[in-house]
């Protein structure tokens, strides 16, 4: 049984072997002479931290920049959505007053209607059944003009139908 | 009482001096050696740089300690030995980053020749013999590699060898042979 150390000396007799390794130190020699000769200079450290600065600085203003993109885009976008609010609301109280003043018309027809009716089922209104449009219009204006606040109602109780002050009737 | 001249007691002062001297002169014959061997190790001219300087700085630090019971060779192969192992292990912990940013590539590490008066059908061979054996050190183990070149880079003795490393020297052979069994393997083809 062979040994390590016969199997190593063994290995020595090959002289291709022997060669390679001898190439292979011989070439391990000039790169290492190469390197070591080579003219070094601490400018290299300071450049790769200049490097790194530069680097470090660009990433900090790709981030600012971004950040600074980011929020005007943010910012637009709400208020985008603000003046769409706005405009939502707007539309809302538009329509809102559109169907209050339908609903103030249906009525004033309504009252329109049953003055009519009333007139038709009295015996002596008679002269009033052939009430014109117009005047029914004014009827119904002057019975909305009496809705008045109710601070006001003292004065309103002081005058007549017509319009007129009661005492300046008498 | 004996006549001539009386030797004077050293200072510290001068003991200091005569150290650092000596320390000098030792970084100065050994230390093209130790980057030698750590750039064949790395195949990083950077690093090995870097570990040099270490491996000195260590050194010098530890110099009043050292008897001198081994060559200061020796003593500073071990330093750097041990280097390169915790350099290792660093990068195996690191293991997200990429390892051997900095290495040359082994085509690379083979174009170096020195110029000799070869003919150019030599010097392809002889590429061609340190690609290989370049090929067979990458798949070698660490202390396989590290065995390796001290014995044939650095022409360092079997001894001296197992001082450096702390193997015994049976273990020196038996590694040598496993190396040299795969560079063969590289040469003839085979794996």
């Amino acid at each position: 049984m062979t040994t390590h150390r016969d199997k190593w000396a063994e290995e020595m007799d090959d002289p291709v072997l022997r060669e390679a390794l001898k190439n292979f130190k011989a070439s391990v020699d000039a790169w290492s002479e190469a390197a070591y000769s080579r003219p070094r200079t601490v400018v290299n450290a300071s450049i790769r931290r200049a490097g790194w600065r530069v680097a470090a600085s660009w990433a900090l203003g790709c981030v600012l920049v971004a950040g600074g993109l980011t929020a005007g885009v943010y910012q637009h976008h709400h208020n985008q959505e603000l003046a769409k609010i706005a405009a939502q609301k707007s539309a809302a109280q538009k329509a809102a007053q559109e169907r209050a003043a339908a609903e103030q018309k249906a009525a004033a027809a309504q009252q329109a209607l049953r003055l009519e009716q009333a007139a038709v089922e009295e015996p002596g209104a008679a002269p009033t059944a052939n009430i014109t449009d117009d005047d029914l219009l004014a009827t119904v204006a002057s019975d909305v003009s009496r809705q008045v606040p109710s601070a006001m109602e003292p004065l309103a109780q002081l005058m007549d139908d017509n319009g007129t002050v009661a005492n300046e009737a008498k | 009482m004996a006549a001539g001249t009386a030797i004077k007691p050293m200072t510290a002062e001068a003991a200091e001096e005569l150290a650092a001297q000596e320390f000098a002169g030792i970084v100065e014959s050994h230390r093209p050696q130790i980057f030698r061997f750590l750039l064949a190790s790395l195949r990083d001219v950077d690093l090995a740089e870097t570990l040099t300087q270490e491996c000195f700085l260590k050194a010098h630090r530890n110099w009043k300690h050292f008897r001198g019971e081994s060559s200061a060779m020796t003593w500073l192969m071990r330093i750097a030995i041990n280097l390169q192992k915790d350099h290792w292990r660093n990068r195996r912990l690191q293991f997200w980053r990429h390892t051997r940013a900095n290495a040359v590539d082994l085509d690379e590490a083979s174009e170096w020749l020195p110029s000799g008066e070869r003919s150019a059908e030599q010097k392809m061979l002889a590429r061609e013999q340190v690609a290989q054996v370049w090929s067979a050190v990458k798949g070698l183990s660490e202390r396989q590699r590290t065995v390796f070149l001290l014995r044939y880079v650095e022409d360092r003795e079997l001894s001296e060898i197992a001082e450096a490393t702390g193997l015994s020297e049976g273990t020196v052979k038996a590694h040598l042979s496993r190396a040299l069994s795969r560079v063969r393997g590289e040469l003839r083809g085979t794996r």
